[in-house]
């Protein structure tokens, strides 16, 4: 303290950054936020370079389809997929790549091929919104609903409910998600004609305009209804049948015994004893159930025809709109892993044990 | 006393097929103990037979009959007929084949893959294993189906083996870490430490050692793989991201969907039969795989 920097010997610096870096480790929360930086990291340089050494170099793809439908000259042809890709063709790949970096550090992912003026960030700004929402709602549900329904299993094991419910769950989170939103659609819709599927497709009623009114708000429910539905549908057997034998184990430890020989209120032993911790295990399959259901929404977005950022992916793939593609899944990547830090940090409320170091 | 540890710790020919024909049976009965294994097992059993066996005996249908579209079952047409008239039940009897073999290539691929790094990994620990650890964990995070429809967007994924080794490749990491922990508690056990005492190599220890006592693991995790190939491949077909080439039930449902079908109600038999397929199929391969793993964890056995 009150020393000058200058005087400070380089050997307490070191001590300085050493323990720096021992705080960062030794801080749970700042040690995944790293994890996550340097998983969004991961994935932009693989993406990067497996556009560009894939054997089909999509720039040259576009190249030729200049050169061949529209008569531009090599050159020009070029120019316009380097202005287009917003990258130097001529420099070295290592510069390309640190440019690309650059770009995107500041939000810059280039333009759309397809519609020219349309940044990817405006695409992405649009569809991703309602992507979020309908998958956040789902993935809400089913876990509620997931964790309830696992409990309450757990808990009449020996009733004939029980198999009845399990039976549904090891259904339901077997069938591929997209043939139960195709199940939805052929019998809710066509042949029971119970929702009017041609008035649900779209993320809104066209002209309805954005606000906090219970109008919109019903609206945009209403469109979402049928993706949030099949969410729910194929994750809850996953939460249900995990939550069901995390309680089973969970019932039998010695705390639980404990706190019923305390004579602790039932309802009491239920939340904080029991599902507490018969929901630990939950928070690890969070993480690969988020990235599952958010590429499911590929899927289940084209076949309610829901505008969301999955659909958005499926046109730029077919259209081979490059940048579009590339932006669309950075940014598809970086939604799952912020949402599994997320996850994480809720955990760590849960289980105070895992801030603390070495107990992994 | 050289040839006498050489007879001791290496296995002929007959002995080792002896093991695993012993390894097979005892799998089997595994499975059998379980009800809903055993029905899902007897199901996967009657999805190979009706793949292979099947298109022998029933001809594919590809004549367009204007006069006989969209037929309900009958008779002659048990699952009905599709928009041009063909025969729904010789289209599903043919298009297991493709489904099947990519979904069994894909399965050894990536059981390879997950057993030789994870094995690996487990055994030489340190820096290599918390590297592996650590590709693993962000491998997993990275959303693999948007993955998969880039990937399909760059490269024509015509070609059944290319596809098998994409979906492989892409599905190491959770095999890794699976095989990596067991291992890991394997390793500890006696007759490893045993094996390691009397300076065996690392190639017996790994596959005299420690393989053959997670043959039943590595089989569980088999049928998971080949589960999320199926999903894989037929949403990729379903999509439209893999060109249409040779019939299968994903395309019959890629056609349905395309034509339209899915909005005309005579045509319910032509786009419920592929989809009561692979849902059967993914479901028996689920409930084989699920039933194998409560065996082997009391913890879920306790839970019925």
């Amino acid at each position: 303290m009150g020393v000058p920097s200058a005087l400070r010997s380089p050997k307490s610096a070191s001590v300085g950054t050493a323990r720096l870096i021992r705080r960062i480790v030794s801080n749970y929360l700042l040690r995944r936020l790293l994890k996550a930086l340097f998983t969004v990291f991961f994935v932009t340089t693989l993406i990067f370079f497996l556009i560009r050494l894939m054997p089909s170099n999509p720039i040259e793809v576009y190249i030729n389809e200049l050169i061949v439908q529209y008569g531009f000259s090599y050159e020009d042809a070029r120019n316009q997929a380097a202005s287009l890709f917003a990258i130097d063709l001529d420099a070295p790949m290592a510069v390309q790549y640190l440019d690309f970096l650059r770009h995107l550090s500041r939000g810059d992912l280039g333009n759309s091929l397809r519609s020219p003026g349309t940044t990817v960030l405006s695409v992405i700004a649009k569809f991703l919104p309602w992507t979020l929402f309908s998958v956040g709602t789902g993935l809400l549900l089913s876990f509620t609903l997931g964790v309830s329904l696992g409990m309450l299993m757990a808990y009449k094991r020996e009733s004939s409910l029980e198999p009845v419910l399990a039976g549904i769950g090891s259904f339901l989170s077997s069938v591929p998600n997209y043939i139960i939103g195709i199940l939805l659609l052929v019998f809710l819709g066509v042949r029971w004609e119970l929702v009017p599927i041609g008035q649900m497709r779209g993320s809104m009623t066209p002209g309805i305009k954005p606000s906090l009114t219970l109008e919109f708000i019903s609206d945009i429910f209403f469109h979402a209804a049928l993706p949030i539905a099949t969410y729910v549908l194929t994750t809850v057997g996953g939460w249900m049948l995990t939550m069901k034998s995390s309680t089973i184990s969970t019932l039998g430890e010695d705390y639980v015994t404990v706190a019923r020989a305390r004579g602790l209120p039932e309802t009491r032993i239920t939340t904080a004893y029991v599902g507490r911790n018969a929901a630990l295990p939950l928070f690890t399959q969070l993480a690969i159930s988020i990235g599952f259901i958010v590429g499911g929404s590929i899927l289940i977005e084209q076949i309610f025809v829901y505008q969301g950022i999955g659909y958005q992916l499926l046109v730029a793939i077919s259209n081979r709109d490059y940048p579009v593609m590339q932006g669309i899944f950075l940014i598809i990547t970086a939604s799952v892993i912020a949402s599994n830090f997320l996850a994480d940090f809720l955990y760590s409320r849960l289980d105070p044990r895992v801030r603390i170091v070495g107990r992994e | 006393m050289a040839q006498q540890s050489v007879s001791l710790y290496q296995r002929t020919g007959i002995e080792w097929l002896r093991d695993f024909l012993r390894g097979i049976g005892s799998f089997l009965k595994l499975i059998a103990s379980n009800r809903v294994g055993l029905l899902g097992f007897i199901m996967v059993i009657f999805f190979i037979v009706l793949s292979t066996v099947g298109p022998r005996f029933v001809p594919l249908d590809t004549k367009t009959k204007v006069t006989q579209i969209y037929v309900p079952p009958s008779r002659e047409h048990p699952l009905g007929t599709d928009h041009q008239g063909r025969d729904i039940w010789s289209q599903i009897v043919h298009g297991g084949k493709d489904i099947l073999y990519v979904a069994f290539l894909t399965g050894l691929i990536s059981t390879f893959i997950g057993v030789v790094l994870g094995s690996l990994s487990a055994i030489i620990g340190g820096g290599f294993d918390s590297l592996m650890t650590t590709l693993a964990d962000i491998w997993l995070t990275i959303p693999q189906f948007p993955l998969l429809a880039v990937l399909a967007g760059f490269i024509r994924l015509d070609s059944l083996s290319l596809l098998a080794l994409i979906l492989a490749v892409l599905s190491w990491a959770g095999l890794f870490r699976a095989v990596r922990a067991q291992v890991f508690s394997l390793k500890e056990r006696d007759y490893v430490e045993a094996a390691r005492a009397l300076d065996l190599g690392l190639r017996h220890i790994v596959f005299s050692e420690i393989l053959p006592n997670m043959m039943s693991y590595i089989a569980i995790s088999f049928t998971f793989a080949m589960t999320s190939a199926i999903y894989a491949q037929t949403s990729l077909v379903f999509l439209g991201l893999v060109p249409i080439s040779t019939s299968n039930w994903g395309v019959m449902i890629s056609l349905a969907w395309t034509r339209g079908a899915i909005f005309s109600k005579d045509s319910i038999y032509y786009i419920m039969s592929p989809i009561m397929a692979i849902a059967l199929l993914q479901l028996a391969l689920v409930w084989m795989g699920r039933s194998l793993e409560a065996v082997f964890n009391p913890r879920l056995r306790a839970g019925g």
